[in-house]
């Protein structure tokens, strides 16, 4: 099968990050296609969160994190001087390990970004992009009525959705999942990846997943870390039924990790 | 607003938050710089005393000395004559109003003074020395800078007359500084330049020792109890809420406590260190106790559990094993809830620790004042040569609290285990 | 005299350990027993049960019997006017030292306390020398039955500790009781309402010795001596005041250190910071009467205002300073505590930090936030040495901050500073006020708990 190479939405090039003196990412070389979703895969403590989190320079809040080589969204660099890291957020939407909705009601949590970028000022305006929102995340439904109770009281698989709703609230092109799953159970589990499905026609999607069924049932195209360094990027088909590398082998057949 | 503009506003919104905190932490580390800048520049001077050095003529005929002249004599001798003799020698006048001006050049104690020279010098009797006596409050002050001379004759404490003969002291090479060693020796005084700390200094160390020896042991009795044996019941629930209540109580009402219990109900001695330190115990009592039970919570009951599996019982358990290992933040706990203590003022003002103590205290249970208290009542004093006073007592307590507080944090720092 | 008792007791008790840790060693050799302990906590029963007895006798009764003397012979004496005067020169005339006019009565008196004095001294000797023999004895008995003696012991340890523990108890007790019993004395002559709402405050007028021979037209002079009002705003006034510097300040330098500082200039601003906590606050008095007071007023002047030299600002400003410490170190624990999943949250959606701070952060600390300023409120209004030096004395009912007004510590300070008779109004105002002071310092330091702990429970 062909890789869109004309359709790179994300490129990195000789990406190198340091935590304090021990080395976390060795050259990473990789290229995420646009509207599509690409799963990272490895055993745990391998790079792979620090790499995405290089994407939209979540680093930047970590003190001791030193970030070396290129990135570039669109062909622009991500670690350029101009860039406003706060713009750059706007089109980066990222979900983390375990849910964490800001202790408001359902309808701050969404609103919260649109508010300080400025976007729906008026209040039908906003009324409508919770609305948008909630719904592409799947969870209008169960909370149309209760908009106004914390976010904080939904379970746990109905939490997650709502950061992802938060997330798309500012309308991002990519949006970066970071173990999305892995605090939730299996029927919380196959809604998100339902979701993900649906996600990818109008979204760039990044998933970081310890669980390789996830990565077969989500993603066109995998890479595998280990030790901070990529060992193979390819079609998801090609990585999990006939990997190049011997390492992706044993690692895709439970020999390690 | 477009969104550039937004953006702007956004980022500068956000520096000017950063600002505001900069400035915040700012202001705060200046406050601390300003105090003690402060009281340092008008403390420091108070550690030296004006001199004048004047030719003392040692008659033994005016001091009356008939026979040998040993040490008894001398002691017994009266010196007032001597002295005013030759203090006048400096402005020989017959005008006994400008006489009464030279004698006030110099503090009331210079008879002492001298009679203690030659005390210390018996062989200068019926010779001429030249003995160093300190000056007045007034010149005191004068010599240090602190009165400015250009004000008019009236509304200066030196008249027109002492400045020339201070001036001609000066040119004469007769006005020195001394170590004022009176400071540290002498008791509280109403002349300023014969004002010490020796009496509240003792005062204050009586009252930390007893307040020291009352509420350590009954805070750790205390803690250990709450901590290791108490069972999880109401009146467990009540002690805890009461510690928490008095730690937080207004140091004042508890001089209102010493006043009405220890010294009507109780007839406690007024003014003294005894009723002071039983006073500040009761406040320092909670203040222990709250740290004490931090330390020994941290233990990890893995070593509790190590000494009853060899057979120790539980009292065995923990005062060989917990108590030893909560010791340095307890000591630490307490070192702090001490130096609060000293610096306490409003409760022992309450139960009479205002008195004007010349003599420095040898017991607990004689009158005296503490050093905060001292402040306090210099402070209120009218002469000019009080406010250095106060202020480097204000540097003396200070130099107590910082070492304290050092102390505490040092062993904090050796000697407690992380249980990580 | 006691002394001597109380090192006769000693002595007794440490022989007595000896003692017990010898005869229990003999029961090993002599009967072949086995011991139920070890030899020495036989020692330590038998001192304990030797000289604890007798040391709590000793103790309670030196604390208790000159009162009790006082009562009993001025219970023949009521029609005495100063009691506490007339007690005093008995007792000057007892010891020798009298050099007023002997008074019959004075005879009398002191010739009952020759007597009582021996009554007590005899009965004391007599009780403390029977509870030591029946105290030992008894003991004694028990090791020679091979008590389990460790047991015995820990058990009398845990007493004592427990009893320590009543320490504090025993203090709030006391402190309620002599606040409730003078200002109940109080309220039986100046209404309660009168106190609580009048508005004129000069206890100076009331000359009144005795609150049993108050005429009504004396009272209502009286009356007007004692109304509190302007004590509580001009000590509301004087912490708004320094609330309005110290919680910017305060609050402001937690968030920077908490979120922007690094952590070298964290590690030595917070220290700095918190010594303003530790100076004492006669030295914030001393340099807010000395400098902080007469600047003020120099510069009203050269703006053409009339500054007093003990301006509330000047008060107000001083304790705020003070207070800051306490404000940014609670607002900076509190701060840090909140998780930092939600900070990534906020950053991921393209929010700037003061954004997040503002909008997420201080929200999320809030109660904490508010728990430190009701508790530092209450560390405000019980203030009292840099009030008393540097805020007025005379009770000023104003909003304006270049006047001076008074608070409640200050007043109680005035009241009972210098002479006082223990039985006038006067007195038992400042006791009033005290009780005052520690319901309102009580009820805010309940709520700040319940504040912080609600809050506690969120993230723990």
């Amino acid at each position: 099968m062909e890789l869109k190479n004309s359709n790179i939405k994300i490129k990195s090039k000789n990406l190198n990050v340091y935590y304090g003196n021990k080395q976390a990412l060795h050259n990473i070389n990789l290229e995420i296609n646009n509207k599509e979703v690409t799963a990272l895969i490895g055993p745990s403590g391998c790079g792979k969160s620090t790499f995405i989190r290089c994407i939209n320079r979540m680093n930047d809040t970590i003190d001791i994190c030193r970030v070396d080589g290129s990135i570039e969204i669109d062909g622009k660099e991500v670690n350029d001087k101009n860039v406003d890291v706060v713009t750059l957020r706007e089109k980066i939407g990222m979900v983390f390990q375990k849910p964490n909705p800001f202790p408001k009601s359902i309808y701050d949590n969404i609103a919260y970004g649109p508010t300080i970028h400025g976007i729906g000022e008026k209040k039908d305006e906003m009324d409508k992009i919770v609305e948008t929102s909630l719904k592409k995340a799947a969870l209008w439904d169960e909370v149309k009525d209760r908009l106004n109770e914390p976010g904080t009281g939904l379970s746990g698989g109905q939490q997650q959705r709502l950061c992802i709703a938060r997330a798309l609230s500012v309308n991002p092109e990519v949006i970066l999942m970071d173990e999305p799953c892995s605090a939730l159970d299996p029927i919380a589990t196959a809604k998100i990846e339902e979701l993900i499905d649906d996600l990818k026609k109008s979204y760039t999607i990044v998933i970081v997943t310890h669980s390789m069924a996830q990565a077969v049932r989500v993603s066109q195209k995998t890479g595998f870390f280990h030790l901070g360094k990529i060992i193979e990027v390819d079609t998801t088909e090609k990585i999990f039924k006939n990997p190049a590398n011997k390492m992706t082998q044993d690692y895709i057949t439970g020999r390690f990790g | 607003m477009n969104k550039e503009e937004r953006l702007k506003k956004r980022h500068n919104s956000e520096k000017r938050f950063k600002f505001y905190g900069l400035l915040s932490v700012s202001l705060a580390l200046i406050f601390v710089l300003i105090l003690i800048q402060n009281i340092v520049s008008k403390g420091s001077s108070a550690f030296s005393r004006t001199t004048i050095s004047v030719d003392i003529s040692f008659d033994s005929k005016l001091l009356e000395i008939d026979g040998p002249i040993t040490k008894k004599s001398i002691e017994n001798a009266e010196f007032y004559d001597l002295s005013v003799e030759s203090l006048l020698k400096i402005y020989p006048s017959k005008d006994s109003k400008e006489e009464r001006q030279v004698l006030r050049l110099f503090s009331p104690d210079y008879e002492y003074e001298i009679k203690r020279y030659l005390i210390k010098n018996p062989d200068k009797i019926n010779q001429i020395a030249s003995v160093e006596l300190t000056s007045s409050d007034d010149v005191d002050q004068l010599n240090k800078g602190n009165f400015p001379r250009d004000l008019p004759e009236d509304r200066r404490r030196v008249s027109n007359f002492q400045l020339n003969i201070y001036d001609n002291l000066v040119e004469e090479g007769k006005i020195g500084k001394k170590f004022n060693d009176y400071f540290f020796s002498k008791g509280d005084s109403r002349d300023p330049e014969l004002a010490g700390i020796g009496g509240s200094l003792m005062g204050s160390f009586f009252t930390i020792v007893i307040c020291l020896l009352l509420s350590f042991p009954i805070a750790i009795m205390a803690s250990i109890y709450l901590e290791e044996f108490a069972p999880k019941n109401k009146i467990t629930d009540f002690i805890e809420i009461n510690i928490n209540n008095l730690a937080a109580v207004p140091s004042i009402v508890y001089g209102l406590l010493g006043l009405g219990i220890l010294l009507s109900v109780m007839d406690f001695p007024r003014s003294t260190p005894l009723v002071a330190g039983i006073t500040l115990s009761l406040m320092t009592l909670p203040r222990i106790i709250i740290p004490c039970r931090a330390s020994l919570k941290a233990v990890p009951p893995s070593i509790r559990e190590a000494a009853l599996s060899v057979g120790a019982s539980k009292f065995q358990t923990v005062f060989h094993h917990v108590v030893p290992l909560a010791m340095p933040g307890t000591l630490s706990g307490t070192i702090i809830g001490l130096a609060q203590a000293l610096g306490e003022t409003a409760p022992l003002i309450l139960i009479g620790m205002v008195a004007f103590v010349v003599d420095i205290p040898g017991t607990p249970v004689d009158p005296s004042a503490s050093l905060p208290v001292q402040v306090y009542l210099w402070s209120e004093q009218a002469e000019r040569g009080f406010v250095e006073k106060t202020s480097a007592t204000i540097m003396m307590l200070l130099g107590f609290l910082i070492v304290m507080n050092f102390i505490a944090v040092y062993l904090r720092q050796k000697f407690e285990k992380k249980w990580n | 005299m006691n002394i001597l008792i109380l090192t006769i007791i000693v002595l007794f008790s440490l022989s007595s350990y000896y003692f017990g840790r010898s005869e229990a060693r003999k029961l090993i050799t002599t009967n072949k027993i086995r011991l139920n302990a070890l030899p020495s906590y036989y020692g330590y029963y038998l001192a304990v049960w030797c000289g604890l007895p007798a040391l709590i006798i000793l103790s309670l009764w030196s604390l208790f019997e000159p009162t009790i003397i006082k009562i009993l012979i001025l219970n023949n004496f009521s029609y005495v006017e100063s009691k506490d005067l007339f007690y005093e020169q008995t007792l000057s005339f007892f010891n020798g030292n009298f050099t007023g006019e002997i008074t019959n009565d004075i005879k009398i008196a002191a010739e009952r306390y020759t007597s009582l004095n021996n009554i007590a001294y005899n009965s004391k000797i007599a009780l403390l020398a029977s509870v030591l023999v029946f105290s030992t004895s008894y003991a004694f008995k028990k090791v020679k039955s091979n008590n389990k003696a460790r047991d015995d012991v820990e058990l009398i340890l845990k007493g004592l500790l427990f009893v320590s523990s009543l320490m504090a108890i025993l203090t709030t007790l006391g402190i309620i009781l002599s606040l409730l019993f003078e200002s109940l004395k109080f309220f039986s002559t100046i209404n309660l309402f009168d106190f609580i709402f009048g508005t004129s405050w000069s206890p100076q007028r009331a000359f009144v010795r005795d609150a049993s021979t108050i005429t009504p037209e004396e009272y209502l002079e009286l009356k007007d001596a004692f109304g509190s009002v302007p004590l509580f705003a001009g000590t509301a006034f004087i912490a708004f005041i320094a609330m309005c510097v110290a919680v910017p300040i305060g609050l402001f330098s937690g968030i920077y250190l908490a979120e922007y500082a690094s952590t070298k200039v964290r590690k030595y601003s917070k220290p700095i910071i918190e010594i303003l906590a530790g100076i004492p606050t006669v030295v914030y008095g001393f340099f807010a009467a000395l400098t902080v007071g007469p600047f003020f007023r120099s510069i009203g002047e050269s703006l053409g205002l009339t500054v007093s030299s003990e301006s509330a600002l000047a008060a107000g400003l001083i304790m705020g300073i003070m207070i800051i410490p306490y404000i940014s170190s609670l607002s900076d624990d509190v701060i840090n505590s909140v998780p930092q999943s939600l900070r990534d949250g906020s950053y991921a959606v393209g929010a700037t930090k003061s954004e997040t701070i503002k909008k997420v952060i201080i929200p999320a600390a809030l109660p904490g936030i508010i728990g430190s300023i009701l508790l530092a409120v209450s560390r405000a209004i019980g203030e009292t040495m840099i009030v008393v030096m540097a805020a007025g004395l005379a009770a000023n009912l104003t909003i304006n901050p270049l006047e001076s007004t008074t608070t409640i510590t200050t007043q109680i300070v005035m009241i009972l500073v210098g002479d006082q008779e223990f039985d006038s109004p006067k007195t038992q105002a400042a006791f009033a006020l005290g009780l005052t002071l520690f319901v309102a310092t009580l009820f805010l330091n309940y709520i700040a708990l319940r504040v912080v702990k609600k809050y506690r429970e969120k993230y723990e």
